[in-house]
């Protein structure tokens, strides 16, 4: 029997010929990411049990992208800590504001991560690497500790599931609609402690953003990474940004998969995951007249240049409808720079959008765009769960960026055949 | 170990933005986390629940996020074990990571009703329903799991092995 990608890379990282779902394996990790979440409480355990050396400096990454520019004296205090430690610990990867963005856009695009490698971050989406053929998970604060004094964490091998696309995609369809589509099919927990395999002739012609896009929500649907076999685009994203050599790996032909589903992406429009669950999703034709008070386009999973553009293509030449508030923030300070060399900003502000410095922000409710008790909000973000923007009240519904750049005009969930010329 | 308590109900999917909101997510004492925690679904939870009240829930406990402030909350204001059907697995990692016992049980969210007075031992997996005089089953530990419960955490477990 042969293995899948992910079985290839955790054998490989583990020193073993083979392995199969359900081992328990001890990995080496080639890349340790920690936020301003979950870093704070990972010194705190370092320092817990008095640990005076970590495994590696070039191979841990520190991100302060959450709540910075600092929004509370207590966020101030545990960026302060993490500032302190990457200076102490000469960590290589320390990015501070004004060099920073959001870490799942900033970590493949300045080569941290790649093809083959074994992946750790404190954060949930970061499975996000997946999109490149790494394996990428995310883990809480303890676990990131332990990986960064011993360079090794324990795994047990995740059977695979395999999704496969195939057809043309609609105008105005991409990969955020796809995972919601699929999240939508499977549920929250429809791949729980699973890979998803992502795979099709559609796939294929995604664009790397796009896969960035949908392994990111892989942890939506309850899996332990999603993964696409690297490519051609793969490769020629990876080179002039890797500064070390990588592995690609592939699936085997005979590779084992608990579940294979299947769909044809020609019948899918873009989706829009209701409230309170990223699985509660509808087709836009259905989604009917759903008034909204605050529209957010960016995030770890629509905030990249190709999102920006298509949301550009949407707002040029329209204004926000009155009294909505339109959120736009460039995941990286590349992302914001290009998006001005483009004209894009330019699209955005005379669309009447607030542009923000890059930021996990209202994505989670931390601030800049915090909802009101009753208030309504659409967005490119992930997660829609009770309160996550902000009053337990409010509501988030998630789309993809042109959907979102369209309801911004109409002050309504509407598709962008509404409002575009092209 | 055997954990008594009285159970607190909840449903599916719990997710973590529930457990504890982001907006206190630059707080690190847990025991001020655990002031928030659930506040979304039942308000002053840290106020109305008793040291060693147990929660059990439905399935997909802890979806969403990786924060580790979310089981550190729930330990904190004292719930003694968390029972579900399944659990997120990020979720279920942080809580062994840090010292939250949970179990997992397909029959226990069915049967055991909020108010209910449960005996929950981790070692055998055996949860009694004090209120409906009966014995439940749940998953047992598995044994990774219980070496690093026996070496007191994932931290020591790893100093052990890599530290001085």
């Amino acid at each position: 029997m042969g293995m899948t990608i992910t079985e290839k890379i955790l054998a490989a990282h583990a020193g073993l010929e083979k392995a199969e779902p359900g081992d328990l394996i001890q990995a080496k990790i080639d890349i340790a990411l920690g936020n301003d979440i979950s870093f704070p409480l990972a010194i705190q355990e370092l320092e817990k049990i008095g640990a005076k050396k970590i495994f590696d400096p070039h191979k841990i990454v520190i991100v302060p992208d959450h709540f910075v520019p600092n929004k509370d004296i207590n966020s101030a205090e545990n960026c302060k800590r993490m500032r302190e430690y990457a200076k102490r610990y000469q960590i290589l990867h320390y990015y501070e504001v004004g060099d920073m963005g959001i870490e799942h856009a900033l970590l493949p695009d300045h080569g941290i991560v790649l093809p083959g490698d074994l992946v750790i971050g404190g954060d949930s989406h970061s499975c996000t690497y997946g999109g490149l053929g790494a394996f990428s998970t995310g883990v809480g604060s303890t676990d990131l500790a332990a990986a960064m004094l011993s360079g090794e964490l324990w795994f047990k091998v995740p059977e695979s599931m395999k999704f496969v696309y195939r057809g043309k995609l609609k105008k105005w369809v991409d990969g955020k609609d796809l995972i919601l589509y699929t999240i939508g099919k499977i549920g929250v927990d429809g791949a729980l402690y699973r890979a998803m395999e992502f795979a099709g002739d559609a796939i294929e012609q995604l664009p790397i953003s796009g896969r960035f896009t949908m392994a990111n929500m892989a942890i939506e649907a309850g899996a332990k990474n999603g993964i696409f076999q690297p490519d051609r685009m793969t490769e020629e994203y990876v080179r002039g940004r890797a500064s070390r050599p990588y592995r690609i790996y592939r699936s085997d032909m005979d590779a084992h998969y608990v579940e294979v589903k299947e769909y044809d992406v020609s019948q899918i429009e873009p989706q829009v995951a209701f409230p309170h669950l990223p699985s509660n999703t509808k087709p836009i034709s259905q989604v009917g007249e759903i008034p909204i008070d605050q529209v957010v386009i960016g995030s770890c999973t629509n905030g990249r240049l190709e999102d920006l553009r298509i949301a550009a293509r949407v707002l040029r030449g329209n204004r926000t409808a009155p009294y909505i508030r339109l959120i736009v923030i460039p995941a990286t300070q590349e992302i914001y720079r290009q998006a001005i060399k483009e004209g894009l900003i330019e699209v955005f502000l005379d669309a009447k959008a607030v542009i923000s410095t890059p930021t996990c922000g209202p994505c989670l409710g931390g601030y800049m765009g915090v909802l009101a008790k009753g208030e309504r909000a659409i967005a490119t973000t992930n997660r829609n769960f009770v309160g996550r923007m902000g009053h337990p009240e409010s509501e988030v519904y998630l789309s993809n960026p042109a959907v979102a750049a369209a309801s911004a005009v109409k002050g309504r969930i509407a598709s962008p055949d509404e409002v575009a010329e092209n | 170990m055997i954990f008594k308590g009285k159970v607190w109900k909840f449903g599916s999917d719990v997710d973590t933005d529930v457990i504890i909101p982001a907006k206190y997510l630059s707080i690190i004492d847990p025991q001020e986390l655990g002031k928030h925690c659930m506040e979304a679904i039942v308000p002053d939870f840290h106020v109305k629940m008793n040291k060693g009240d147990i929660i059990v829930a439905d399935k997909n406990f802890g979806c969403g996020s990786s924060r580790e402030h979310a089981p550190l909350a729930i330990k904190a204001i004292g719930i003694s074990c968390v029972i579900a059907k399944t659990f997120a697995r990020i979720f279920y990692r942080n809580a062994f990571n840090i010292g939250l016992p949970v179990l997992e049980s397909e029959d226990a969210p069915n049967q055991i009703e909020e108010g209910h007075e449960i005996e929950v031992n981790i070692d055998t997996g055996v949860i009694r329903d004090l209120t409906l005089g009966k014995s439940l089953k749940a998953k047992p530990i598995p044994p990774f799991m219980q070496e690093l419960i026996k070496d007191g955490g994932l931290m020591n477990y790893v100093a052990k092995r890599f530290s001085k």
